[in-house]
């Protein structure tokens, strides 16, 4: 995977989620209303806490599995 | 796309309603935003997993059986609304763009998802759901962290304990509300299903071989760390969840937390369109169904978790039962006798599944866990404080706590914050059973605009010519 320009080994197949987690990446975003860290959380697809840019779209890490090169940042509107 | 029968969810309840309505003769699209079909606890491993545990098998027996069918399987397609005209609409986000589904008839399967009763910390990166663990053990060959808590009640826990250990990985502690003469309770109950019962001995084996240190009634009081999950501390406490107080605490270093509180029906679907909904002590509110699973209005199926916490077998069955109840009101012949007997299968099955569900249980003093300044609503940060000052201001619903606070208005759109707002409010009401859930508003999940849009073109807009000045 690329993760914010950076090359990122992970397994085809398994979720975007579950591979930045097995790389170290824990913290995906930061809550919008009161700036907190935030990572993965119910996996499922439904508490939107892995939401990240994927291919340049908002999408669930959880709900995307990794493909070769898939481009991946966690720097969303409220990183800078 | 035009069908018989639209089943929103391919888990075992909607995979089988689709392959039962099939077999009778009917047209019939599922629909499901997972790449595969297997719903939670038949979700399709990565192809770098190898199992070949019985969940493994069942659900690559469903997906073939899918496969050879007539079923038109819409993968990774969200539906994001639903209504009634003529027939059933499902509007599904799929590849980019918005389609229409219509259908005579409809079932609804959207299962469940997982409830993690708030307390401080648990916003922390580090801190998962038990059985979002089950999803990165099972179907991503990932364990949580390299030293995991695992907490909270039900047969989840020792499932994901004893998968961590499996996989060669640490348990830090077992954390378990309920007592060990809880356990023993229940086993009667489960001597119809010995496959369950076998598998949870040999997980606890396990977990015994591993001495991993088990805390049967505690709770977690608090989860550590500034940036990611440093340690868990743990408190005793009594039947109802309620904190022991002056019992001393035991502080536990981990990088992960994997804590859930059992199911929550996902009755987003049923809630938009105003179905007749009951409460049910284990399972919350839940929508309405009778003994063919036909819910509240016409036409309509409801199988699977949505109307209640019963497992995997359950669901099955009554996903079966709810394909055919379709195929027969559409005018096909279906069975009598093979719906009876899918009847007392269910019967049969229900007995494990309740005595299951009611340990998974939220407990009713839990909520005294959440101080002040913690997170209820995760999408929004809203803090426990903000709701007990709009409900002393006179917010008697969980739509007034809402538009009072934010809480449930995010992206999760209530389904992570609901359970505990409502156990909140619940005092102020006279219990949980008046506290109504949200009201359904679409869309279902998330959807980004673009795909609303689709291929659509600005120059493609007909602008009427301007009125004369
Ligand atoms: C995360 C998780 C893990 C679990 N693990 C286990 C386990 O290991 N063992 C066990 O016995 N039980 C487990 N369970 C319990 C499990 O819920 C049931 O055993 C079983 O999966 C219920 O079947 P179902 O068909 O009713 O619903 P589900 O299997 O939940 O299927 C519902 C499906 O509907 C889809 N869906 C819902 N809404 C929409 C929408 N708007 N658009 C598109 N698709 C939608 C979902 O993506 C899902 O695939 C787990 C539950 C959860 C939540
Ligand atoms: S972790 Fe909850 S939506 Fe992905």
């Amino acid at each position: 995977m690329r993760v914010d320009g950076r090359d990122v080994v992970a397994t085809p197949g398994i979720s975007v989620a579950a591979a930045l987690l097995a790389a170290g990446i824990v913290v995906l975003r930061r809550s919008p209303a009161g700036d907190t860290p935030r990572g993965a959380f119910c996996l499922m697809g439904v508490c939107q806490e892995c939401t990240v840019l994927i291919e340049g779209r908002a999408e669930r890490a959880c709900m995307i599995a990794v493909r070769d090169g898939i481009a991946v940042s966690l720097r969303g509107p409220h990183a800078e | 796309m035009k069908v018989d029968l639209a089943v929103l969810g391919a888990g075992p309840a909607g995979a089988n309603a689709a392959l039962a309505a099939a077999g009778h003769g009917l047209s019939v699209a599922v629909i499901d935003e997972n790449a595969a079909a297997g719903g939670q606890v038949w979700r399709a491993p990565a192809p770098s997993v190898t199992r070949d545990d019985a969940d493994a098998r069942d659900g690559a027996a469903l997906r073939e059986k899918l496969r050879i069918s007539t079923v038109e399987h819409l993968d990774s397609a969200t539906a994001w609304l639903i209504a009634r005209d003529d027939a059933w609409r499902v509007d599904v986000a799929r590849h980019g763009r918005s389609e229409t589904v219509t259908a005579d008839a409809l079932v609804i399967a959207t299962g469940a998802h997982e409830r993690v009763m708030p307390f401080p910390g648990w916003t922390l990166p580090g801190v998962i759901g038990l059985a979002a663990a089950t999803i990165l053990l099972k179907a991503n060959g990932v364990l949580p962290g390299q030293r995991t808590v695992v907490a909270g009640c039900g047969p989840l826990l020792s499932l994901v304990a004893a998968s961590i250990l499996k996989a060669g990985g640490t348990v830090a502690a077992v954390v378990d509300l309920a007592s060990r003469a809880e356990w023993l309770g229940a086993l009667p109950a489960l001597a119809a299903r010995p496959d369950l019962l076998a598998r949870g001995a040999l997980w606890r084996a396990r977990i015994a071989a591993a001495r991993v240190p088990v805390f049967h009634r505690h709770t977690v009081i608090r989860a550590e760390g500034t940036e990611r999950l440093g340690a868990v501390r743990l408190g005793r406490v009594d039947a109802e969840g309620r904190l022991v107080p002056g019992a001393p605490e035991v502080a536990i270093a981990a990088d992960a937390l994997a804590i859930g509180h059992g199911l929550v029906p996902d009755t987003a679907a049923t809630r938009l369109l105003r179905l007749r909904h009951r409460y049910d002590a284990a399972s919350g509110w839940v929508a309405a169904r009778d003994g063919t699973l036909a819910g509240s209005v016409a036409r309509l199926w409801l199988a699977g978790e949505v109307g209640g916490i019963g497992g995997a077998a359950v669901a099955a069955l009554q996903g079966r039962l709810a394909g055919l109840a379709a195929a027969q009101a559409l005018g096909r012949s279906a069975a009598a006798a093979e719906a009876a007997q899918l009847q007392a299968g269910i019967a049969r099955a229900g007995r494990a599944a309740a005595a299951m569900s009611w340990m998974m249980r939220p407990r009713p003093a839990m909520a005294g866990g959440i101080t002040p300044e913690t997170i209820v609503c995760r999408c929004e940060d809203v803090p426990r404080a903000a709701i007990e000052a709009a409900i002393a201001a006179g917010a008697r619903d969980l739509n007034q706590v809402k538009q009072w606070t934010r809480c449930g208005m995010g992206p999760c759109q209530g389904r992570m914050c609901g359970e505990a707002a409502a156990s909140l409010l619940a005092p102020h009401v006279g219990g949980r059973e008046n506290v109504a859930p949200w009201t359904g508003r679409p869309p279902l999940r998330p959807v980004s605009a673009d795909d609303l849009l689709g291929d659509f073109d600005y120059a493609d807009i007909p602008i009427p010519a301007p009125a004369p000045p």
